[in-house]
């Protein structure tokens, strides 16, 4: 029996479910947000090594690439734990890690294309990647939304209020406790995709709070360990009723 | 009470198994309405609901209060001769525990009536679609309004005891008063015409914390760009785009509050006034959204 990593019809049905009518009205109005952002700023200020990385830091990185990765990485389990048709799912006879797999290529990608490109074109837009921070941000974005994908999936599988608990994490960890304690830094993905842009950009463009090697080797940890726990847990998934 | 049983329709009638009507006291609209409102604040805090579901409100309850008794305790221990935190700017410090805690229950008010099509249900009581909205929408700014309150009654108290001034601490806990009374008015119409939109619950917290953060992270982020290259004039009127700092030019023009924009650049009365425009305008709004939304019964 061949394993495989890769399920077209649950990359079908995941991506169907992503990008339905609501979700995908999210998907896209928070890119469109950004190029209008840039657009404006651009407009007002001129092109400016400076005021990009606030934009593409502060707003595309902090802000949009986490919540594109709560929104996309919960919605490609969550609602269908949530209202059981996974067990139609599960009954079929593909593995459980294969599930999980192919519902993290499609969350990732999702991700990726919604926040990477729209990033590169905001850089583009503002400095016409000056210091090549534009391009330094978008593959942190890529980078950070493998890492998001992989947690908010297993978050998805853990709690029903994956949501809430991956908006917490978001918010009140990564941007909150990131700012006020320095060690919290360490810990968030964020930062740990910053020094990848770090080593990309010009010398003293972009700054991150983590060395380069140990951020790649926790985003990888992270992801890998995610990955494997999430299909540990839709194998002995228990279905519970409505509260 | 024997069946009611008139000469006339005994003849029709094949078998009388005794049937009757409900004859007792009908406590009418006004009652459904005012029940509706007290069982979605119940609900707002998870009473009469789950313990799993009272784990979030109430933390975040508590989250909300924690700073404002450790705020009290440091100002009497210390002998400070005022508070260190505004009355009007605990809300905006705090402003991720209230997003979250909107974005965790209103769609808990609304999304879970319309997916399990308890609607048609409630419309077959003597209520109206406005007793509906009106009960859900007062509910959530009631449920809003004690998240928002309880930490100022805690830092008014505080201050009394550690025998602050007493009326300028009182007009000062006034002035928060309204101010989140204001803020509770306003994000209680957002998150529920959010969360209205989707039967799913989980999409609904998403889409309210969207909302919130989204628009706060653009403000601010063209806010710090302006004020770097300052351009202090259009700070204040950037302030119009989001939620939490709408709030924080009313208190600011209105209410003797000390702006958060950068460079504390708030806006003058005259600005301010277009800011309380904006704010009614944005909960008369979200009414109407929500009238319009339910006059479909179904879905």
């Amino acid at each position: 029996m061949h394993h495989r990593i890769y399920h077209p019809t649950v990359a079908r049905l995941t991506y169907r479910g992503l990008l339905g009518r609501r979700r995908a009205a999210v998907l896209f109005t928070l890119p469109a947000l950004l190029l209008v952002i840039a657009a404006a700023v651009r407009l007002l200020t001129g092109a400016d090594d400076d005021t990009a990385t606030k934009v593409l830091g502060g707003f595309a990185l902090a802000t949009m690439v986490p919540l594109i990765g709560v929104i996309a990485g919960t919605g490609a389990i969550g609602p269908e734990i949530d209202d059981g048709s996974v067990v139609y799912l599960l009954a079929k006879p593909v593995k459980r890690p294969t599930i999980i797999l192919t519902k993290l290529l499609v969350a990732t990608g999702v991700t990726a294309v919604f926040s990477a490109v729209p990033t590169l074109i905001a850089g583009l837009i503002l400095n016409g990647n000056s210091q090549r921070i534009a391009v330094a941000y978008t593959i942190a974005a890529a980078v950070a939304s493998v890492a998001y994908s992989a947690l908010f999936l297993l978050l998805g599988t853990v709690t029903r209020h994956a949501v809430v608990a991956g908006l917490v994490y978001a918010l009140i960890w990564e941007s909150l406790f990131g700012s006020l304690v320095p060690g919290a830094r360490t810990l968030s993905v964020q930062q740990w995709a910053l020094s990848l842009a770090e080593r990309i950009a010009a010398p003293g463009a972009v700054s991150s709070d983590v060395g380069l090697p140990v951020a790649v080797v926790l985003l990888a940890g992270v992801t890998v360990a995610a990955t494997w726990y999430a299909g540990e847990k839709l194998r002995k998934l228990t279905l519970a009723g409505e509260e | 009470m024997p069946p009611e049983t008139t000469a006339a329709s005994a003849q029709d009638v094949i078998h009388n198994i005794g049937y009757r009507p409900y004859t007792g006291p009908r406590l009418g609209r006004g009652y459904a309405r005012r029940a509706l409102w007290s069982q979605s604040l119940r609900g707002a805090y998870g009473l009469g609901r789950s313990a799993k579901s009272k784990v979030l409100p109430m933390t975040l309850l508590a989250v909300m209060c924690a700073p404002a008794a450790i705020i009290v305790a440091v100002a009497i221990t210390t002998k400070m001769n005022d508070l260190p935190v505004e009355y009007t700017r605990y809300a905006i410090l705090l402003q991720a525990v209230i997003g979250l805690y909107l974005a965790s229950q209103a769609p808990q008010a609304v999304s879970r009536d319309l997916r399990f099509r308890t609607i048609p249900l409630y419309f077959s009581r003597p209520i109206e679609r406005v007793d509906y909205v009106l009960a859900k929408y007062a509910a959530l700014a009631s449920a809003l309004f004690l998240l928002t309150a309880a930490p100022l009654l805690i830092l008014y108290v505080g201050a009394l005891l550690a025998k602050l001034g007493f009326a300028a601490q009182t007009k000062a806990f006034a002035q928060g008063l309204v101010s989140v009374a204001l803020l509770s008015l306003l994000f209680a119409g957002l998150g529920l015409v959010v969360a209205a939109l989707t039967p799913r619950r989980g999409f609904g917290v998403a889409a309210v914390i969207a909302v919130l953060t989204i628009s706060f992270g653009a403000v601010s982020t063209v806010q710090g760009i302006a004020y770097a290259r300052d351009n202090t004039d259009v700070i204040g009127w950037l302030g119009l785009f989001s939620p939490i700092t709408l709030v924080d030019g009313v208190q600011t023009a209105f209410l003797d509050a000390t702006s958060s924009f950068p460079g504390g650049n708030g806006p003058g009365t005259g600005a301010g006034l277009v800011y309380l425009l904006v704010v009614l305008a944005l909960i008369a709004g979200s009414y109407a959204l929500l009238m319009r939304r339910y006059r479909k019964a179904g879905l």
